[in-house]
């Protein structure tokens, strides 16, 4: 045995000390994990105090303590917000039964893969994110990193825990195969198309965080109103952490807004070249990285018209987006929904039966959520005097999944030929040059206080600490 | 203070939402679904929201923090808030006395409970430094009369002295004005304040607000045995973030010549105010024109000395400054005798030399502080720009700690018996 004290080292409200079965579980599993954590985890960070937020309970008070931790001593607890015992199942076909504390037979295979592919995300950031560190913009944003990198990681465990619990040897295999499979690996890759993508610079970090955890967000929510009461109440605890990421991504691509437009406004130019010139990312190369960011998230919540979103939800394992903010009569029969489909060279709307399209419905309100974000982008634009706005694209352009994959539709949403596409989507996604300019400027600035040219400093710290709090501490 | 108004003032809970990025953790943390949304805007039921503070922490951009004193009838209703792209401006003084919200009447606002003592304390929680602050008066403090004047119905006061009051030549000027009463009644202590009204009318035809000052003279006149008082006001050129902007009402009173009439409101404020009794020590940290009241408290308890009617006790000052020109009443603080007041200035921006702030001469001054601290006797006062406050309450609490004095005792102690008293802008 490892000698690891449970009750001291993983906070938790599930009762751990006493579940042996689990205990054990958790024993064989903890040395992998942590295995996992040094090689692939953020590199070079092993003696960094880092200033981190640990949850030690899911109260107020609890939830958030601040401290100086070693990430890899960090306390990744399990839990679940509290129990409702009268809590009753509120859309699909079981609508009105209570909600299952165990996993019912006929929906195990479904539930499994539903937690094996939210819980594959998680460590999936991590891998994406590990050299990060090398090249942060400032202490301030290298804490932030930290802090989602060991939150992705407290939601693996959240994730193992539902199947060491509930999944008995399967759900054992499957965790083991969380720390396996590995981002970008050819032979193993992670499950979903975005979390094989490269984060190779903060930029695309932020982008990363604000789409693509902003996916996570919808999809967490969408669980949290599942029948399975267990992965209601982990995945309600976990979307308190991951508004933190989307902060880090609003902020984080605000501020380097921010710095562009004082730069363009210092050097009276708004051409690309001078902005660089000034050690400034040009608006237009942002406006390619949300681009890119932006199509390949909204592909993560896969095909437009999908039988099994239709089984999920009438089964009750997944439900909408705010389910229980909806007034509908939850079982959606009858019902029908707006896709879009590409017909003789046209975009045109069809009308599809809603269960199958559910898929649709969560990208759509991602989509609203998203494009709230980018508005309040413009508004530090807007403040700045400067005429540019960027945009969300359409919603078929650079589609991977689903019946918009492969279309060659331009970011305003008109249909092009293959040659214009050729030339068209260059222009729409960040080139080879762009990325090399924007890495170029990843020069690592660690001093308390300081921040890369690149981007301007947040308007407050973290914790009300000041901006130029020690946030981690090299050693 | 009137206890009919008292009950219809509240702090109400904001969203800032420049800075909200529409999370949720709010909402879903609520325990009484104070909090609710749209397409646009999270935003805080006023009647719902008990301030039990369960939102603050989860937070993850600080946006949920926002408190602005409001009359109750007059709390922000949610649908004004989810209209809204930044948070409204907190209302002034001036708006607040035409409402019949007193000033310095903080008594009376139902300001929600910073997070218990003990988790403040070990720093797991934030430190709320105005936690801290009393709401109510030392013990030996003269009765303050407060509101007899409003914006409906303002006294008129006549400028007899306005000058300069920092090194000339300098940009940043502080001006020392007095103004005479006349005839009408206007009695006043240290520590309290008044409101000029500038003449005129803004973009929108409104009449300009009126602008709070801290009074820089004693009870008894600036000059002794007069109805009259001086104020101590910096001409405002640029914002907290440093932006040039012409302070209307500043500009107005530096601007001011000998005769000139102005409209005058208060006077404000029933709780920052000084001790009477013999060998009541006072410890005063300001910075600027946080001087005015400090000016006061010294001025009376110097004539007091004067007299020889008075066994005075120890005043400690700790005065920050960007420069020792910017450095209000610098020459007449020079001249206080050595036995009288300790004097320790700070200064932020010389040139050539690190910046040192008030709590960096408090740290030095530990070992004094304590003695002082120990003494149920001594008061403290705070007076200067808001973001001096928290790292003076820090400070205080660091040197109390050290000196194996328990801040959690301590600084339950000294808010509940009105010594320490905390005035920010």
């Amino acid at each position: 045995m490892s000698g690891f004290d449970y009750t001291d080292k993983i906070p938790n409200n599930v009762n751990l000390s006493e579940d042996r079965a689990l205990k054990r579980a958790l024993e064989q599993w903890q040395p992998n994990f942590i295995n996992w954590w040094d090689e692939v985890g953020p590199e070079g960070s092993t003696n960094f105090d880092v200033y981190l937020r640990t949850a030690v309970s899911v109260d107020s008070q609890g939830w958030a303590q601040f401290g100086y931790v070693k990430m890899r001593d960090y306390r990744w607890g399990i839990f679940l917000n509290p129990g409702d015992d009268a809590r009753q199942i509120h859309f699909g076909d079981h609508k009105g039964e209570k909600v299952w504390q165990d996993v019912p037979g006929e929906h195990r295979a479904n539930l499994r893969r539903i937690i094996v592919t939210q819980g594959d995300t998680e460590p999936a950031s991590v891998e994406q994110q590990r050299h990060l560190g090398l090249t942060a913009p400032s202490m301030y944003d290298l804490r932030n990193l930290f802090q989602i990198n060991v939150e992705e990681g407290r939601h693996l465990w959240a994730m193992v825990y539902l199947l060491h619990k509930h999944f008995g040897r399967d759900g054992r295999e499957e965790a083991e195969a969380l720390l396996q499979r590995s981002s970008g690996d050819a032979n193993n890759p992670r499950i979903l198309g975005a979390f094989n993508e490269k984060t190779p610079d903060w930029l695309a970090f932020f982008m990363f965080t604000y789409f693509t955890d902003r996916d996570g967000k919808f999809q967490l929510a969408a669980l949290s109103e599942s029948a399975f009461d267990p992965l209601a109440r982990t995945t309600k605890f976990m979307l308190t952490e991951e508004a933190h990421h989307m902060f880090v991504g609003e902020s984080g691509v605000s501020r380097v807004i921010a710095r562009t437009c004082q730069v363009m406004n210092e050097v009276k130019s708004d051409d690309p070249a001078a902005v660089r010139a000034a050690g400034a990312i040009d608006l237009e190369t942002i406006q390619r990285y949300l681009n890119f960011h932006y199509s390949v998230t909204i592909d993560l919540f896969g095909s437009d018209q999908s039988s099994n979103a239709a089984t999920f939800y009438s089964s009750g394992l997944k439900g909408r987006y705010e389910e229980s903010r909806r007034s509908d009569d939850h079982l959606l029969k009858g019902q029908n929904y707006k896709v879009l489909e590409m017909q003789s060279g046209q975009l045109v709307e069809k009308e599809v039966p809603m269960l199958n399209a559910l898929n649709e419905v969560l990208r759509d309100d991602f989509i609203k959520d998203s494009e709230a974000g980018v508005g309040r982008w413009n508004k530090v634009i807007e403040k700045a005097c400067i005429a540019f706005r960027l945009k969300v694209p359409h919603k078929a352009f650079h589609r991977q999944i689903g019946a918009l994959a492969g279309m060659k539709v331009a970011p305003d949403g008109r249909p092009m030929s293959d040659d214009e596409w050729a030339t068209h989507s260059k222009a729409s996604l960040p080139s080879a040059e762009d990325r090399a300019f924007v890495a170029s400027l990843m020069k690592r600035v660690v001093d308390p206080g300081k921040f890369a040219g690149w981007i301007a400093p947040p308007a407050m710290g973290v914790n009300r600490q000041p901006i130029d709090f020690e946030y981690v501490r090299f050693n | 203070m009137d206890m009919a108004v008292d009950g219809a003032v509240i702090k109400q809970h904001l969203i800032d939402p420049e800075i909200c990025i529409r999370c949720n953790t709010c909402e879903s943390i609520c325990p009484v679904n104070a909090i609710t949304h749209d397409a646009r805007n999270y935003v805080v039921r006023a009647d719902v929201c008990n301030g039990c503070m369960a939102c603050i922490s989860p937070c993850p951009t600080g946006s949920i923090d926002n408190w602005r004193t409001m009359p109750l009838v007059k709390a922000y209703s949610i649908e004004e808030q989810l209209n809204w792209d930044v948070l409204p401006p907190e209302l002034t003084p001036g708006e607040l006395a035409t409402e019949g919200v007193t000033a310095g009447g903080e008594a009376g606002v139902a300001r929600p409970e910073a997070p218990a003592l003990p988790a403040a304390v070990t720093g797991e929680v934030a430190f709320n430094a105005a936690a801290f602050g009393a709401t109510l008066p030392p013990w030996s403090a003269a009765h303050a009369y407060t509101n007899l004047y409003d914006l409906k119905a303002p006294t008129t006061a006549t400028v007899v002295g306005n000058f300069n009051c920092t090194e000339a030549g300098f940009e940043n000027q502080t001006h020392h004005v007095v103004l005479d009463l006349g005839s009408m009644p206007f009695p006043v202590l240290e520590g309290q304040s008044i409101g000029i009204v500038p003449p005129g009318v803004d973009a929108n035809g409104r009449p300009f607000s009126a602008r709070q000052y801290s009074i820089a003279s004693p009870r008894n006149g600036e000059r002794p045995g007069y109805n009259n008082i001086s104020l101590t006001v910096k001409r405002v050129k640029e914002d907290h973030q440093g932006k040039p902007v012409r302070g209307l009402a500043s500009n107005y009173v530096c601007d001011l010549r000998v005769g000139d009439k102005v409209q005058v409101i208060g006077p404000f404020g029933a709780s920052f105010l000084m001790p009477n009794h013999p060998k009541s020590n006072i410890v005063m940290i300001c910075t600027g024109t946080g001087s005015a009241p400090m000016r006061a408290m010294t001025e009376w308890r110097r004539r007091l000395r004067g007299s020889g009617k008075f066994e005075g006790g120890k005043l400690l000052l700790f005065f920050g400054a960007r420069t020792q020109q910017e450095l209000p009443y610098f020459g007449p603080l020079k001249n206080l005798p050595k036995d009288f007041i300790d004097i320790n200035l700070a200064f932020s921006r010389t040139p050539g030399e690190p910046k040192r702030y008030v709590q960096d001469l408090m740290r030095e001054r530990a070992v004094d502080l304590v003695a002082l601290l120990k003494d149920p006797n001594t008061y403290l006062y705070v007076c200067g720009l808001k973001s001096m406050e928290e790292g003076v309450v820090l400070a205080l609490r660091d040197v109390a700690e050290e000196a194996g004095l328990p801040w959690e005792t301590l600084g339950a102690a000294l808010k509940a018996e009105g010594r320490l008293h905390l005035e920010t802008y």
